[in-house]
């Protein structure tokens, strides 16, 4: 079976980004990685867009950016998934070359969130959930993940010390990456000072919205040898998805999604969760990262808590985990967001990190959640 | 009628809107399937199991146990006026959950995970039209027509 591997990464800079549209922003990114893998545009098949429009005033977004890129007559198409669009788009694109049909694909994960207001936001990420039955009480996306962490904190003893210990943790890499949104450290008693949003989780517990883009080309076994010799390869692709609604959810301490995406990921790479040496996780808040350490199996089931407390996802711990500072500090642009991911395992892969680099690092992985767990997309990376 | 169903309404068109009818007249309906009998809360027209289209209504006894909960302070559009306020999923009885505020019945230091509740319709007194709702409150706490949580 021929291998995909990623022969090129880009990345701009994550946060209110009202200097530029999003056809810009993709630009940023799609430049950087075109550089990166030392190609010429004319070498790209097709693109392919993770990004969710319903945020944006821009409408057919896959047509402004396909063009904005330059890139016609070339084919283009988009995927969403929620905030889980990018990685769908990583999927799309490894699907596309593995049939045969594309060598090189390029994917653009891009997205405008500041377009609207927050309460705009928050009414429309509320409706994450079931609109027909979980909406008409005012749902909202932080009280989903803070009726998961209470019912954690309920089997599992979890705390809000523990859950604090992620946002601290990705703070501290957050500041030593250029790209992110907040490069600020910050202390378990900050972030426990600060305002409720949805009990038990507070502001330090949730991710902000935020503009960016994020760019991965792929290509063929074959091509990618020929482009460069550091190839880090898409080795196992993983996909399951659970029930729009919490109502039909058989429990709610873990993304059933996750577990299953990952079980297909490890069996297509041969590997296992110890094995990663280098993970990002979906840690659109608090008690998302905890229950990603589980589900990806980092540390046994109710163990997440504990597995943040003891610094077990820093670098030097047994899985580091969001060295980027992850959605937490970097910003969360929804469809841009499961492109970051692969952006910074490639470069952990190549030893590119710098300060945030696991030594040596050869297996890494990313977990890529929509909504609340609806769907799941876990990808495991290799270098030879 | 499905519209008379929350404050904010976000899905006025379904085959189960006589649930709405069915709350304002103080009963809390689930859905049976008539082709395998398969009992659903919330209603659902459809079965993925058998894929028949036929339901009947079932009365469901609104009793519950607290599954999970949050108090959220920062509401989304159209709830401003609300917040904060302490939403919880309950698991009933019967079959299915159930997800809703709670009521003036329980305490807000009193609500727990694992505490026994009841479901209850409510009408939205202060809004001219007609918006039904339900609350989870103590047990044996009745629906009565007028009442407002
Ligand atoms: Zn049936």
């Amino acid at each position: 079976m021929r291998r995909v591997g990623v022969v090129g990464v880009g990345h701009g800079k994550f946060g209110n980004r009202s200097d530029a549209s999003v056809q810009e922003l993709a630009f940023e990114a799609y430049r950087a990685a075109v550089k990166d893998a030392k190609i010429s545009p004319e070498e790209i098949d097709a693109s392919v867009i993770g990004s969710v429009p319903e945020y944006m005033k821009q409408r057919s977004l896959s047509g402004v950016v396909q063009e904005y890129l330059g890139l016609n007559p070339r084919p283009v198409w988009l995927t969403e998934v929620a905030c889980a669009s990018g990685s769908a788009a990583i999927r799309t694109a490894w699907m596309a070359i593995r049939s045969g049909l594309h060598d090189v694909v390029a994917v653009v994960g891009c997205q405008k969130m500041t377009d609207l207001s927050t309460p705009e936001i928050l009414a429309l990420m509320g409706r994450v959930g079931e609109v027909q039955w979980e909406s008409v009480f005012g749902t909202t996306f932080p009280g989903y993940y803070a009726m998961f962490a209470q019912r954690h904190m309920h089997e599992f003893g979890t705390t809000r010390e523990q859950l604090a210990a992620v946002a601290v943790k990705n703070h501290y890499y957050g500041a030593r990456n250029p790209n992110a949104l907040f490069r600020k450290e910050i202390t378990v008693a900050k972030a426990l000072a600060s305002e409720p949003v949805a009990s038990p989780l507070l502001v330090y517990d949730c991710c902000a919205n935020a503009d960016g883009a994020a760019c991965v080309i792929l290509a063929t076994e074959e091509k990618a040898k020929k482009m460069r010799s550091d190839v880090v390869w898409l080795d196992g692709v993983g996909a399951a998805t659970a029930s729009m609604s919490v109502l039909r959810r058989p429990e709610l301490t873990g993304l059933p999604s996750a577990s299953e995406a990952a079980r297909q990921a490890y069996a297509m790479a041969g590997t296992t969760a110890k094995d990663v040496d280098v993970a990002e996780v979906h840690d659109c808040f608090t008690i998302a990262e905890v229950m990603a350490y589980e589900d990806l199996g980092f540390c046994g089931k109710g163990e997440g808590g504990r597995f943040a407390a003891d610094r077990q996802s820093w670098i030097g711990g047994s899985t580091p985990v969001n060295l980027d500072g992850g959605l937490k500090s970097k910003g969360h642009p929804i469809g841009a967001t499961g492109v970051s991911m692969a952006y910074e395992i490639v470069r952990q892969l190549r030893g590119e990190c710098g300060e945030r680099q696991v030594p040596n690092a050869a297996v890494g992985l990313t977990h890529n959640v929509g909504g609340i767990g609806q769907y799941c997309f876990v990808h495991l990376f290799r270098r030879d | 009628m499905f519209e008379w169903f929350g404050k904010v309404s976000f899905c006025p068109s379904t085959k189960v809107d006589a649930f709405a009818q069915h709350l304002k007249d103080g009963r809390i309906m689930g859905s049976r399937c008539k082709g395998c009998g398969r009992i659903s809360y919330p209603p659902v027209a459809d079965c993925p199991k058998c894929l028949s289209g036929d339901f009947e209504w079932m009365e469901m006894s609104g009793r519950g146990t607290v599954m999970t909960l949050t108090k959220i302070s920062a509401a989304p559009a159209g709830f401003e006026d609300e917040a904060p306020f302490v939403i919880g999923v309950a698991d009933l009885e019967e079959t299915g959950r159930c997800l809703a505020w709670f009521g003036k019945t329980i305490p807000e230091e009193e609500i727990r995970i694992g505490m026994p509740v009841q479901v209850v319709p409510r009408i939205f007194e202060d809004i001219p039209e007609i918006k039904v709702y339900y609350t989870l409150e103590k047990p044996g706490t009745t629906w009565t027509k007028g009442s407002s949580a």
